[in-house]
């Protein structure tokens, strides 16, 4: 049991940066951003690569990072300039990208299983915990910044912010980009912790980013930036204890683990506002009650 | 006497001399006007298995005279694993015309399968050929092929778990439920175990990141683990790896590469050899005449045990000799 608590405590430090990124188009920019799936993907792959040809794993890691920027940045210029649907953008970025990893890889399957990578050299947990924990602060303290204020502003009421002489435009893809950076960073450092790259790796992606958000959002509260940066990287802990826990229950079918993660994240969604609608009926019922028992 | 011996050697040297020559001859003589075969291939993904199966079918067909650039065309599809890219991919090669079609892995073969009625049409890497075809032993339409199961081998690594592993009450197995070879075999894989009271386990996986959470899950559950031939999971092989070496449990896998990349042992054959083997079949149909209907479905021959070593020594197995006996072809399936 405790190698599974530790191996759901990695995974979920390991995608917590992906779900960071989720957090900064999904939350922060009002962007529905589906270029994850595939940047996810690019962020692997462009890792496995170069580990592969004989690049450093630190160097293969950042260029990760990159890449996954670029594609991000691609996918914002589409939205702002090519004036595409958000929604259709990251689709078209996203369908892109599976024909542009395939080039990037040259084949759908990369092992790295026997090479260097990075955590040939420091422990996943510690280390991934430090990690996603300055990468947290970083975005906490960039979202103080003035360009940090537009980009939330970008996301919270564009108008205005455009009325104060910001270009929306740019917020945008900056943050699409850094979003997709971290995705892609995500997805390199899952494939050197579980040794391959392979082309299907960020299908669904997306979807377990918003489980990880949302989760998080729910259990923890978002009220500030830096509690909501913490609930997200919790929420991805929790995902993954939840899937660890929906795979030992024996009565559960195992087919069903796509079913209890739409349901957990259903739950979290409605939760609140079921909780929100039973607070006015009661407020009401107090109201009606001291209204009719002041008439008699 | 031995000077009329010389005499005759020499005259049978020539005499075989001038037949190699005539046989060039021949055979340069013959590519001027020898006709050119076209062929489509449909395969659902790119996958180490499944292009090795596509690199072996066509070396047979180069080692029978048809050559890929000279005189074979090839139109090679791939659907990226995406079933609505696979049917038309299968539409647009039932409207043409070609002299063979080969669908490779399942969701292209049955495509294909339906699609094409009126070409000779072959499947490889087909685990269950009841999925493609109506009667594998006696085809009667214009489909057979080469399926990549052979029942006993997964029986046979079942029982060598309940001989050498008698502790074992469950086997964990790594799945992809979405994925009909992978059922079929797992399937079979119960029925085996049932005879020895030991059972089946599943953690399901729908891509293969999520592969290495599935194998954590089955560690104190399972005593061993097991793998189909499931492409989704096979390409995870790494991270299952990883799990079993951690924690000591043996991992035996369906196929030959997986063995070569970390699981203990399996009973497998080399999917080149599987991919030769469908394309004998080819040149039965392109040179001999042969109908498919006179071909009935075929299953791997050089199937054999495969042990790994250094995995065995990683998973806290000690490779006893009765184990090392099962292995017919020592030289190539014990990997150090």
């Amino acid at each position: 049991m405790a190698y599974v608590l530790t191996g759901a405590l990695e995974l979920g430090l390991l995608y917590a940066l992906m779900a960071l990124g989720v957090y900064i188009t999904f939350r922060i920019l009002d962007f529905p951003d589906l270029t994850v799936d595939g940047s996810f993907t690019t962020g692997g792959g462009i890792a496995a690569i170069m580990i592969i040809s004989g690049y450093s794993p630190w160097l293969a890691t950042v260029a990760a990072f990159a890449g996954g920027a670029v594609a991000g940045m691609l996918t914002g210029l589409l939205h702002t300039k090519g004036k595409i649907n958000g929604l259709l953008s990251g689709i078209l970025m996203m369908i892109a990208l599976h024909s542009i990893n395939l080039r990037i890889m040259g084949a759908p399957n990369l092992s790295v299983a026997r090479l260097e990578t990075v955590f040939t050299f420091v422990k996943v947990i510690p280390h991934m915990l430090i990690l996603v924990i300055v990468i947290k602060l970083l975005l906490d303290a960039f979202f103080k910044t003035d360009l940090g204020l537009a980009l939330r502003a970008t996301g919270d009421n564009p108008r205005m912010i455009e009325s104060l002489g910001a270009n929306t435009d740019m917020t945008k893809i900056i943050g699409v980009s850094m979003s997709n950076g971290l995705v892609a960073l995500s997805g390199a450092l899952i494939a050197q912790e579980q040794g391959f790259a392979n082309i299907s790796m960020g299908i669904g992606m997306i979807v377990i980013g918003l489980a990880s958000v949302i989760i998080g959002e729910a259990i923890f509260g978002a009220k500030t930036v830096f509690r909501a940066t913490l609930a997200v990287i919790l929420g991805s802990i929790v995902y993954r204890l939840v899937v660890a826990l929906a795979l030992r229950v024996p009565w559960l079918n195992a087919q069903d683990l796509k079913l209890i993660t739409a349901v957990i994240v259903i739950i979290a969604l409605v939760l609140p506002t079921f909780q929100r609608s039973w607070k006015q009926a009661s407020v009401a019922r107090r109201r009606t009650e001291e209204l009719s028992g002041g008439d008699t | 006497m031995s000077k009329h011996m010389k005499k005759f050697s020499l005259v049978i040297a020539v005499a075989l001399l001038a037949l190699m020559v005539a046989a060039c001859g021949n055979g340069k003589s013959g590519s001027g006007d020898k006709k050119t075969y076209t062929i489509a291939i449909s395969q659902i993904l790119e996958h180490p298995s499944l292009d090795a199966t596509r690199q072996g079918f066509l070396d047979a067909l180069k080692d029978a005279g048809i050559v890929e650039g000279d005189n074979l065309k090839v139109d090679y599809h791939n659907a990226q694993n995406d079933s609505s890219n696979n049917l038309s991919i299968a539409k647009e090669i039932a409207s043409k015309k070609y002299d063979l079609v080969l669908g490779i892995a399942t969701p292209s073969a049955s495509a294909v399968a339906n699609e094409v009625k009126d070409m000779p049409v072959l499947f490889a890497a087909v685990s269950d050929p009841k999925d493609v075809m109506e009667n594998p032993e006696a085809p009667e339409g214009n489909v057979t092929g080469a399926s990549d199961t052979n029942l006993m081998a997964t029986e046979q690594i079942m029982d060598f778990i309940a001989e050498f592993f008698p502790d074992t009450k469950n086997v964990g197995l790594i799945i992809n439920e979405g994925e009909p070879n992978a059922v079929f075999m797992a399937e079979n894989a119960e029925k085996a175990l049932q005879k020895h009271g030991i059972s089946l386990i599943r953690a399901a996986v729908v891509n293969s990141s999520e592969v290495k959470q599935a194998a954590q899950s089955l560690v104190g559950r399972a005593d061993v683990f097991f793998i189909t031939l499931d492409n989704t999971v096979v390409d995870a092989v790494d991270a299952i790896v990883q799990v079993a070496n951690d924690n000591d449990i043996p991992f035996f896998s369906s196929d030959r590469d997986s063995v070569e990349r970390g699981a203990f042992a399996t009973v497998g054959f080399k999917y080149y050899d599987h991919g030769y083997e469908a394309g004998l079949m080819a040149v039965e149909i392109l040179k001999n005449g042969k109908k498919p209907a006179d071909l009935p479905v075929i299953y791997p021959e050089k199937v054999d045990f495969i042990l790994n070593l250094s995995a065995a020594k990683e998973q806290g197995v000690t490779v006893t000799d009765a184990m090392k006996a099962k292995v017919q072809d020592p030289e190539n399936n014990i990997i150090e």
